[in-house]
């Protein structure tokens, strides 16, 4: 998974093609929303749950900056400092995303979480959210949109939901 | 070894499946995925599917015993086995998760038990069923052959 977000190329080489970040506890949907994406021509990572796609963000830690603001003289504070110089040496910030697809209802910290936390980064904010869910909830959807999600898709999710979704969302 | 015979088998087995309401629509759309570079995704799927469908219903069946009458609990852990019948089209399995989460509504034990029966009677015959398939479609010839459906 840390491969895929190397930052491969950097700046001068052939444009790659976007790199989504795809989040859900379940396996199965994890293994369909990949063969969407990856059908449709994206680089896809695939993790279990915010916080993992969090870590892998680069938003240190697991915290966002207010967080680790806020923590200031917490000990982790430092061992979060150690690990922004060390990713932004390797040029891991960010990790290149080009859109985070999220599942809504995930143990830990919802879907809804997870985009607060993104919008609230200033690093991070403006990468595109979007919330699946299965269950078709009107006042759901409107606070994920109120939130600054992109789109809500309603699952099962299929490839033309995405590639619409896409061809909108991305360059 | 006949194979456009043996194809059209799998082609007939495959509508069957759908005629019956075992798959719905929603396998089509997992089917469309699968290319020449992900020549095996369907039955991928399928695997990581009753693999992850076996363990949740295990783990509800634990749940039933060491937490009588929690219907909150029994539906979360239904919710999400009846995400992942959805996510693959498995649709009579489907229905039996449904009936068990209006069972959970209506507080009903003998209900969700009798509902956690027929779904798991429904899991061995899909499975069977689309291991039958798959095993045909093996038999039937090289992976790009057989990775348009037919119907």
């Amino acid at each position: 998974m840390a491969s895929s977000c190397m930052g491969i190329g950097g700046e001068g080489s052939a444009p790659a093609a976007p790199h989504v970040l795809a989040v859900d506890d379940s396996s199965v949907d994890r293994a369909v929303i990949t063969g969407i994406l990856r059908s449709s021509k994206f680089r896809v990572t695939a993790v279990d749950s915010a916080k993992r796609a969090l870590e892998l963000l680069g938003s240190v830690c697991g915290l966002t900056e207010p967080q680790i603001i806020s923590r200031f003289r917490n000990f982790r504070f430092l061992c979060c400092i150690a690990c922004a110089i060390t990713y932004s040496c390797i040029g891991l910030q960010g990790a290149n995303v080009s859109m985070i697809i999220t599942d809504y209802w995930m143990p830990d910290m919802t879907g809804y979480e997870l985009l607060k936390k993104v919008k609230e980064s200033s690093k991070l904010r403006e990468i595109p959210v979007v919330i699946m869910s299965s269950e078709n909830v009107p006042t759901r959807i409107n606070r994920c949109l109120e939130e600054g999600a992109e789109d809500f898709l309603l699952k099962p999710v299929r490839r033309s939901d995405v590639s619409r979704l896409c061809s909108r969302v991305l360059p | 070894m006949d194979y456009s015979n043996l194809r059209r088998q799998a082609a007939s087995m495959k509508r069957g499946l759908f005629d019956q309401g075992y798959l719905d629509e929603q396998f089509r759309q997992v089917e469309d995925l699968q290319d020449e570079a992900s020549p095996n995704f369907v039955e991928e799927v399928v695997v990581l599917f009753f693999k992850d469908s076996a363990k949740l219903m295990s783990n509800l069946e634990q749940a039933l015993e060491k937490y009588p009458r929690d219907f909150n609990r029994w539906d979360a852990y239904m919710q999400q086995l009846k995400g992942s019948c959805s996510s693959i089209g498995a649709s009579r399995m489907k229905i039996e998760c449904l009936s068990f989460r209006d069972n959970c509504g209506q507080g009903n034990v003998e209900g969700c038990m009798g509902s956690l029966q027929k779904l798991k009677r429904e899991h061995a015959l899909l499975r069977q069923k689309l291991e039958s398939y798959f095993q045909l479609l093996r038999q039937a010839g090289p992976a790009g052959a057989a990775t348009r459906p037919v119907m």
